[in-house]
């Protein structure tokens, strides 16, 4: 099964990557944006997929500070 | 009194640590792909990019058979010292509480810094007095400290240092039990005057006078 593993910074954690784009929009002329985060995406093919949240809590993410989510690919 | 610094592929500060380690007893390094602590009374987790730091700091290094072997040692009550990346590998590891996120400006930061030692009772502070200030480096991209949770706070960056933008300018912790320390600056770069402080060596001292020698 090939799955993507979507990895965010948690609700309420400073995010100075989030804020740089969101500063940076404006100059460009894109007015308004607002709660902009930036995470990363880890798309894998895996024998199982009942192992992936395992796998997300104890390696691709770290709970404490981020959230996970995991999208079925196939 | 017996030192082991643990050496990751990417660790980049175990030999400074090894010399610092010198000062104040034996000191061995510790290689992450054996099993073996080498009988030390005391372990440090020194800096650098430990398995490269890509996908997260210290995220692959708390798997190491080494450090397997440094959780049980932690556990039992032994001494262990995390400095900047071996902070974050221990964080990760569970030894310590919180996590290490990217500093404020999300640029590296390189430059001597006070610190207050704000708990002097830890197996790495008994050498110093609460309240005393410490002036050490820091060289990190990922140092603001963060914790859901109250924690056992050991150093604080003094007025308007804080190089990372950590809540309540936080730059080291303890476990609950005091043996287990964790710090973003580097104590191993300022233990002889040529480096402009010694004042680094006061946390190796406070570990060599645990074990009474």
């Amino acid at each position: 099964m090939r799955a993507r593993v979507l990895v965010r910074p948690k609700a309420g954690i400073l995010d100075p990557q989030g804020i740089t784009i969101e500063r940076a929009l404006p100059a460009l002329g894109f007015e308004g944006v607002e709660n902009v985060h930036v995470g990363r995406v880890i798309e894998l093919d895996v024998p199982d997929e009942g192992e992936l949240r395992d796998m997300c809590e104890k390696l691709l993410a770290n709970p404490l500070i981020e959230d996970y989510e995991i999208q079925p690919l196939s | 009194m017996k030192l082991g610094v643990v050496q990751f592929p990417g660790s980049c500060d175990e030999v400074d640590a090894l010399k610092a380690c010198e000062r104040v007893g034996d000191a061995v390094l510790l290689w992450h792909g054996e099993h073996d602590l080498k009988g030390v009374d005391a372990v440090v987790v020194p800096g650098g990019f430990s398995y490269g730091d890509y996908l997260r700091v210290g995220a692959i290094a708390r798997f190491s058979p080494v450090m397997q072997e440094v959780a049980a040692f932690a556990r039992d009550g032994g001494p262990v010292l995390g400095i900047c990346n071996g902070f974050q590998v221990l964080c990760e590891a569970g030894l310590l509480p919180g996590a290490l996120l990217p500093n404020q400006s999300l640029r590296f930061v390189c430059r001597q810094v006070g610190i207050e030692v704000v708990d002097a009772e830890t197996s790495f502070t008994r050498a110093c007095a609460r309240g005393e200030e410490l002036s050490i480096p820091v060289k990190h991209t990922t140092g603001r400290y963060y914790s859901p949770d109250p924690v056992r706070v050991v150093f604080r960056y003094t007025q308007g240092v804080n190089p990372n933008g950590s809540p309540e300018d936080i730059a080291g912790v303890a476990n609950e039990a005091g043996n287990v320390v964790g710090l973003m600056p580097h104590p191993e770069h300022a233990v002889d005057l040529l480096h402009g402080s010694e004042d680094g060596l006061k946390l190796f001292a406070s570990v060599a006078e645990l074990a009474g020698v």
